[in-house]
């Protein structure tokens, strides 16, 4: 089958780079599987699982994909392989994000702390499907 | 003339001073490889979001381009984010990167501007609190941040955005220092806010499919390529800061050496004058029976 370019990019790291046949990407409106000759297209994206060759898999939450000619490229704002995720620690997380949003004086500060909330909440969910 | 005591315990705190020097140049060293990495790691990130901006920015025409891309159309009120160090010891860095602040305040004051001033890092604002204190609107103090993440950057965009929407400025700029090679680091002024999109290469003109549309994502999208580029200078910095510490306290070190050979040659010389004038009393003192 026909590969195509893919780069899936975090402000921290990248985490894949190279050719791929088929990648699913959660973009806003609902699963998008992109395969090689896909027409250009640029998408928001929400939480969820990016699956590449239907293996590796990885959870991403916001940022952008990013078709073009030039092949795939997903900018995520925060990407983590699954088998890098370790639910006894996460579930600890979320403990201590749901103290400090009780605990959060400001507004700010409680804002921060839900998004965060959410973050890991959505991590929970991509990890228990 | 000192004492031989004097000199004895000179050479030894100048030993001791060296020890720290050469542990801390370590210590820089170490550190450096893991910011310049972490540096490295963030730039293909920036580079694929210029890209994908400027392909967006070109099919958005003047008028409705949204005012974080264009601006607000004034000149009147900057703000200069100054981003340096927590800590000193680095050499020329953090006065550098202050210096080249100073210099873009006073050409904008000279013309009559309003500057407003938000420091990021303790020795920035120090430094130009002296001069401009009215002018600092806030400081960010990254002193308790041990692994600079992407949310301490984002931290700082949403409070310049928010800034920018309530129209306490038009302009904003950015300074840090580019992070080239251990022993180059080049203090950087960049524009933030209307955005420096590189026109050269979004030339691609294809007919794009947007999801949801076009301006919506740009709304999102540059908010976070304010992050974004506020996460690069941060690393940035964080690796001219470590680079600057490492050739600072390469000096320090190879400076202490050479005072102990100096000290210490001045000290045998003394020693040798006090055993030769001894041996001349005593032979004077036999010769005179």
């Amino acid at each position: 089958m026909a590969t195509f370019p893919f780069e899936l990019v975090s402000p921290e790291r990248v985490l894949f780079s190279g050719e791929a046949t088929q990648v699913v990407v959660p973009a806003s409106e609902g699963e998008i599987t992109v395969l090689a000759n896909h027409a250009p297209f640029m998408s928001a994206l929400r939480s969820g699982v990016v699956t590449i060759d239907n293996g590796q898999r990885l959870f991403v939450r916001g940022g952008f994909a990013d078709v073009s000619a030039a092949g795939l490229t997903v900018l995520a704002e925060q990407a983590v392989p699954l088998d890098e995720i370790n639910p006894e620690a996460l579930s600890g997380q979320i403990r201590n994000a749901e103290e400090d949003l009780r605990d959060a004086k400001t507004d700010e500060a409680r804002a921060r702390a839900q998004g965060k909330l959410d973050g890991l909440n959505a991590m929970m969910a991509a990890i228990r499907n | 003339m000192p004492s031989l005591k004097d000199l004895r315990n000179r050479i030894a705190s100048v030993k001791a001073t060296q020890k720290i020097t050469k542990a801390m140049q370590m210590v820089a060293a170490a550190k450096l490889r893991r910011a310049q990495a972490a540096a490295e790691a963030a730039r293909p990130y920036a580079s694929k979001m210029e890209a994908v901006l400027a392909n967006l920015a070109a099919g958005i025409s003047g008028s409705d381009a949204p005012a974080l891309l264009a601006g607000n159309g004034k000149d009147q009120v900057h703000l200069l984010i100054v981003c340096t160090a927590e800590r000193g010891l680095c050499g020329a860095f953090n006065s550098s990167i202050v210096r080249l602040a100073r210099e873009r305040i006073n050409s904008l004051l000279a013309a009559g501007k309003t500057v407003k001033i938000l420091c990021v890092g303790k020795k920035g604002f120090e430094q130009l609190k002296r001069n401009y204190e009215r002018h600092i609107i806030d400081v960010v103090d990254l002193r308790s941040v041990k692994h600079l993440s992407y949310g301490e950057a984002e931290m700082i965009a949403t409070k310049v955005i928010g800034l920018f929407d309530q129209g306490e400025f038009d302009v904003a700029t950015l300074f840090y220092s580019r992070f080239r090679s251990v022993i180059s680091q080049i203090p950087t002024a960049q524009g933030l806010i209307p955005a420096e999109i590189g026109s050269g290469e979004g030339g691609t003109k294809a007919a794009y499919e947007y999801e949801p549309d076009e301006a919506e994502i740009l709304s999102t999208l540059l908010p976070r390529n304010i992050a974004v580029q506020i996460f690069r200078a941060l690393l940035e910095n964080a690796a001219s800061e470590q680079g600057a510490r490492m050739s600072a306290m390469d000096n320090a070190t190879r400076n202490a050496g050479e005072m102990i050979k100096k000290q210490t040659q001045k000290y045998n010389r003394s020693r040798q004058a006090m055993i030769t004038k001894e041996l001349i009393e005593i032979i004077s003192g036999a010769e005179a029976l």
